[in-house]
């Protein structure tokens, strides 16, 4: 079944909708709509500006790139080499497959001619003309959505040669990955777009410098891409000020778990732990207490209640030793069983590992194997400890950060969670079993 | 000069030249850094994370694999990190590798259990099920186990990228990530068991192999195989008197890394059930068992009977055992008929560069071709007749950006390597050689190689053409087999002595003997038979042979001699290159056709020097030294293992030109002439070749 837009998008006060201004229009994913609501507006404004120019602004919106590392957009834009004789291309990353992560789908669902003008203006401002959206295998359904979005484009001059008669040409397509979380990693992407087996390349160089087809290559998220129109048509300022000194801006959150109100919100970074859990989210549903957070996606290290007073930001979030990641923000309550948590983790990352090197393959494989057997009562005092040393000699030696993803939530789970572990242990079943 | 550059290493300070991967840096002054998915020459791979190494500065350890060395770099690859990091790594590994290690073929000789045992932990704290798929058969010679696979991805990079066959690929993914044959489920490939060699641990092994006996019951040979002109060193493993397995676990041949098919499997026709291993004479047209001592006599009386002679030598036997026999036929039996089968216009080309200086040489070596920026390629098809050029050529062009330029009548696979090639219709090579002139002439220094299309007098306007090329220019000419050069050195031909010097008096040619009316024949290790038809009956024949060839099945007196596996001696490669092979095993019953000889002249009274009673080639060899032109090479050397060149243009040489006598016999990677069909491993992919692809083998 596809999800309307209630069903994803609760809506509340605290959101501040930039890019997801126009998902409540009729139609939002048409044309039409978008051409009636500012559309490719912004791109015709950055024709008139120069590369600098369009680099400039984006570096001034303080944009951070929204995939997960929080990357600066502008900066990167501006890594691309000016004098190589070689083709450019604008990469637009729609994998989305982090657990707890569901943001880019809406906007290709709702909007996706802004996806496409964000790349445009990418392919303005790096003298691109093409552009690659690549997207994850699950998402059938939303790949006929943008393939139409891309046809109507094309059909009404938004697309191919001499845009609008402004001398500018570009070409876009939608590609469908086949299914894998790697495939989400810059490089792997690149690898699986060329089509070759999705495994990460060793870098540098970099894709600015050597990307796909060893060509200079922009490669941003889908909701980083979004979110340039708005910035050029209002300024980076404006889109600037938005967020946090540091954070720049707004950022489509997905809150789920154990909330009354689970969904998408666009929030204004910042925010905290707190108010975006009890007041966006509408508070634990049963009132029950919060156990644990993940507030970026599955890799991100877990926060503790203590923590709640933490702003969404990447800054705040990095001084508590997590990451804002993708904005996955998942809330469980006090009836979690945390090795089960592990567990699941852990079977999703062992089954995505793409294998290629040695720590990743064979740790998340073993990591999952002793989870299993401990969470079914077969555990060992040392066991407990051994998870934390298996996670730890991941951490930081594998090829990509897959590795790092794996193992992060193992270390913070036996750090905070210890007694959850031990209470399994001498053949006892989970004590959770039932509670919620 | 390269640019050198300062680095600390452990605390020492170090040079490297800019550029160098830190692996090799440190291993160039004597620190080892483990790895299992580097390999000198194949790209990188970062995948096994068993290099990683501690540089100052860096949040996390770095692969020493892909890290060039830099101005002011302070490295440690020996701390407490690091040594975590390898034990941790290595106990990762083996949670699904299955410890079989007593069982496991490559058990001794395993990277990764060396490497447990130095840098590994004394025990394992996996204690959960290990993964388990049954191994798969990909071809009679290449087998995969793939919970023994460590996926440090040698394999499919050395078929890949060093072999040119892109035979294997990677299946499913994670820890379930497997070798595949891109083809399904088996190969269609050169089956050079080059991934057999290059893989670290038991995952991938040799159908001839596995599973019969433990590296350390074996001794070890390394000697220059037997089958084609290239002349590449195998190692035999070899366990009471039996050949257990051919590989290149030595590697310290003019070959490199590289075995072909032959190399590593065409060994067991040493012990093939078809050997002949007692003496026979013909009584009542039929040849029976006799003893040694019956059988030498009868050769001689036979011999000494006849009134005319004809000598045909060997392309297999050593230079000594074949300088014997031009000294037998001309000074004993004195008789000037004397041939061999030629495959390559050797007298034509050492004629054609007469008066050149011997240094620089105008012949080109194996390792000149490995180093040259330009080679061209004229006729052969190196990938079936001479695998070890073809890898050198493909080693070059990917290595060191070598240019490959390619004249042939076919479509060879090396054309996939070339800058440029073309096709040309029979004896129309030279001429096609214009196009590429302006071409060559850009290039630096070119190695021209030619097959048996380029012969007499189209050798010398191959070199005329040559001449106007700018650089110095080199040549070689390829022939078929393992001593096809060394027979023409030594002099087994009707117009040549030894060193390419003219005959005392002309003889016939091997055509002319065959058919004319010669009452006696000598005929060692060669299969005339095979081609001509000899009229049996009419003249008195000895046979020296291991079979019971064309040519064996109408001697007189057949005498079993011992395979090149079984003897000492040298013998001279395409290249010029002579090597020492070395005695591997002794087969029961067979006598070196060196002994053969000297029996037969011994009991015949004639007096042929120094040789006249060696059984020990080293004398002989000495003798060639000393007398044969060219051949008073280094014996140091030769005695230590390497391949030294033969000085062989000495002025010009007055031959007789039999362009129509020389022929290839166009083996490919699955045949080996007469040797060829008593080689299980060969016949037995040829026959799966022939079931997956009836249109034709190999191809
Ligand atoms: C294992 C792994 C999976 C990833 N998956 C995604 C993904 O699904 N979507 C995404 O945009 N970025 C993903 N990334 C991050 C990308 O590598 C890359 O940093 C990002 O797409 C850059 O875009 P941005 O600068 O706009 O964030 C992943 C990274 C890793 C290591
Ligand atoms: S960490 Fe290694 S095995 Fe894991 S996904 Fe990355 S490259 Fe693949
Ligand atoms: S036997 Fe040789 S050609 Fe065949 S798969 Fe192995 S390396 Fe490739
Ligand atoms: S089969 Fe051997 S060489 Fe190939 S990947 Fe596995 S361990 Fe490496
Ligand atoms: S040798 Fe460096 S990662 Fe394998």
């Amino acid at each position: 079944m596809i999800y309307g837009l209630r069903d994803l998008m609760p809506g509340s006060e605290h959101e501040v909708k930039v890019i997801s201004r126009r998902f409540d229009l009729p139609n939002s994913a048409s044309i039409d709509t978008y051409l009636a609501n500012e559309g490719y507006q912004a791109f015709l404004k950055a024709r008139k500006m120069t590369q600098d120019e369009i680099i400039e602004e984006v570096k001034k919106s303080g944009l951070r790139g929204r995939g997960g590392a929080g990357f600066s957009t502008g900066m990167k834009w501006s890594f691309v080499p000016k004098n190589i004789q070689k083709p450019r291309y604008i990469v637009c990353n729609a994998d989305e497959s982090e657990p707890g992560t569901c943001k880019d789908r809406l906007l290709m669902q709702f909007d996706p001619h802004e996806i496409i003008e964000g790349m445009m203006i990418a392919g303005l401002a790096i003298d691109a003309h093409k552009g690659f959206i690549y997207i994850r295998g699950e998402y059938r359904f939303l790949i006929e959505i943008v393939e139409k979005a891309i046809d109507e484009a094309y059909a009404r001059g938004w697309l191919g040669k001499n845009i609008q008669g402004t001398g500018f040409d570009f070409d876009c397509v939608a590609h469908s990955g086949a299914g894998a979380y790697e495939c989400g990693e810059e490089s792997a992407l690149l690898e699986s777009l060329e089509g070759k087996r999705g495994i990460p390349r060793i870098r540098p160089p970099f894709p600015a410098v050597a990307g796909l087809y060893q060509s200079p290559t922009i490669l941003n998220n889908v909701e980083t891409f979004a979110t340039v129109p708005a910035i050029i048509l209002k300024g980076g300022d404006w889109y600037h000020a938005l967020g946090t000194p540091k954070n720049g801006g707004t950022k489509l959150t997905n809150i789920s778990g154990h909330v009354k109100r689970p969904g998408c919100y666009e929030l204004p970074l910042g925010i905290s732990l707190r108010k975006a859990i009890y007041e966006v989210a509408g508070g634990m549903e049963g009132d029950k207490k919060i156990k644990a957070i993940i507030p970026g996606g599955s890799s991100t290290p877990m926060l503790v209640p203590d923590q709640l007073d933490t702003p969404m930001d990447f800054d705040s979030m990095a001084k508590q030793g997590t990451f804002l990641g993708s904005g996955g923000l998942v809330v469980m309550n006090e009836d979690t069983c945390m090795v089960e948590v592990a567990l699941r983790v852990m079977r999703f990352y062992s089954h995505e590992s793409c294998g290629w090197c040695i720590p990743c393959r064979e740790g998340t494989t073993w990591l999952k194997k002793m989870l299993t057997r401990f969470h079914a009562g077969g555990g060992e005092e040392r066991d407990i400890n051994l998870i934390n040393e298996l996670a730890q000699a991941m951490l930081g030696r594998t090829f990509c950060p897959l590795g790092d993803a794996a193992a992060m939530p193992m270390i913070s789970a036996v750090k905070h969670f210890r007694a959850d572990f031990e209470a399994h242990l001498n053949g006892n079943k989970c004590p959770y079993e039932g509670r919620q | 000069m390269p640019e050198l550059v300062k680095f600390k290493l452990n605390d020492k300070e170090l040079t490297a030249e800019k550029g160098t991967l830190l692996i090799e840096a440190a291993r160039q002054n004597g620190v080892e850094i483990p790895a299992f998915c580097y390999y000198p020459g194949l790209s990188l791979q970062a995948a096994c994370r068993m290099c990683l190494v501690d540089i100052e500065k860096r949040p996390k350890l770095a692969t020493a694999c892909t890290e060039p060395v830099m101005e002011g770099m302070v490295v440690w690859s020996d701390n407490e990190k690091i040594h975590t990091a390898r034990k941790t790594t290595l106990e990762f590994l083996l949670t699904n590798h299955p410890l079989d290690c007593p069982v496991c073929d490559k058990g001794g000789e395993c990277e990764l259990q060396d490497m447990v045992f130095r840098y590994g932990a004394g025990g394992s704290r996996f204690v959960e099920e290990k993964l388990h798929v049954p191994e798969q058969k990909w071809s009679p010679v290449v087998y995969y186990d793939a919970p023994r696979c460590i996926l440090c991805y040698r394999c499919i990079r050395i078929c890949n990228e060093g072999m040119g066959v892109g035979a294997l690929g990677l299946n499913y993914r994670g820890v379930n990530s497997e070798i595949v044959p891109n083809k399904g489920d088996h190969l269609e490939c050169e089956e050079c068991g080059m991934c057999i060699d290059i893989c670290p641990v038991g995952a991938l092994t040799s159908g001839a192999y596995r599973y019969q006996t433990r590296p350390w019951e074996m001794t070890y040979v390394a000697t220059p195989c037997a089958h084609c002109g290239d002349g590449c060193k195998v190692t035999l493993s070899v366990r009471n008197n039996q050949i257990m397995r051919g590989n290149n676990r030595d590697a310290s041949g003019l070959n490199g890394e590289f075995l072909c098919i032959k190399g590593r499997y065409g060994y067991d026709f040493t012990h093939s059930a078809e050997r002949i291993t007692k003496p026979r004479v013909r009584k009542n047209d039929e040849l029976v068992e006799c003893t040694w001592t019956e059988a030498i006599a009868a050769a001689a009386a036979g011999l000494k009977a006849a009134k005319t002679h004809g000598v045909i030598g060997s392309t297999h036997t050593t230079n000594e055992e074949n300088f014997f026999l031009q000294k037998f036929a001309r000074q004993g039996l004195k008789t000037p008929h004397i041939d061999h089968r030629r495959s390559a216009d050797f007298p034509a080309l050492m004629d054609a560069l007469a008066g050149r200086p011997a240094t620089p040489s105008a012949l080109a070596t194996s390792r000149d071709v490995l180093e040259a920026p330009a080679v061209l390629l004229i006729g052969n098809n190196p990938t079936d007749q001479h695998p070890m050029l073809a890898w050198n050529i493909r080693t070059a062009v990917r290595l060191r950006k070598q240019h490959l330029y390619i004249v042939n009548r076919a479509s060879i696979p090396l054309v996939a390597q070339a800058e440029a090639a073309k096709i040309a219709k029979a004896g129309e090579e030279i001429e096609e050689l214009e196009r590429f002139r302006d071409a060559l002439a850009k290039e630096k220094d070119v190695v021209i190689i030619f097959g048996s299309e380029v012969k007499g007098a189209d050798i010398t306007k191959l070199v005329a053409f040559g001449d106007t090329l700018p650089g110095h220019t080199r040549y070689i000419a390829l022939a078929d087999n393992a001593n096809s050069r060394g027979a023409v050195d030594m002099g087994v031909l009707p117009d040549l002595g030894p060193g390419y010097q003219p005959a005392a008096q002309a003889g016939m040619a091997l055509d002319e003997m065959l058919a004319g009316n010669l009452e006696a024949f000598l005929i060692v290790g060669a299969n005339p038979a095979r081609r001509y038809l000899i009229q049996a009956g009419k003249a008195f024949v000895v046979v020296q042979d291991m079979f019971l060839t064309e040519t064996a099945q109408i001697a007189d007196v057949l005498l079993p001699s011992a395979g090149p596996y079984e003897k000492g001696g040298t013998v001279t490669n395409t290249y010029g290159e002579v090597q020492r092979q070395k005695l591997g095993l002794l087969v029961n019953g067979a006598k070196t056709d060196l002994e053969i000889l000297s029996l037969i002249a011994r009991a015949m009274g004639f007096d042929l020097g120094a040789a006249n009673a060696a059984t020990q080639s080293n004398e002989v060899f000495e003798e060639i030294r000393r007398s044969v032109k060219g051949y008073n090479i280094a014996a140091a050397a030769l005695w230590t293992g390497s391949a030294v060149p033969a000085v062989t243009l000495n002025g010009a040489v007055p031959h007789r030109d039999r362009p129509d006598l020389i022929a290839s016999s166009n083996d490919t990677l699955f045949t080996s002439g007469t040797l060829g069909r008593y080689c299980s491993a060969l016949s037995a992919v040829a026959e799966a070749k022939e079931r997956k692809n009836p249109e034709g083998i190999g191809k």
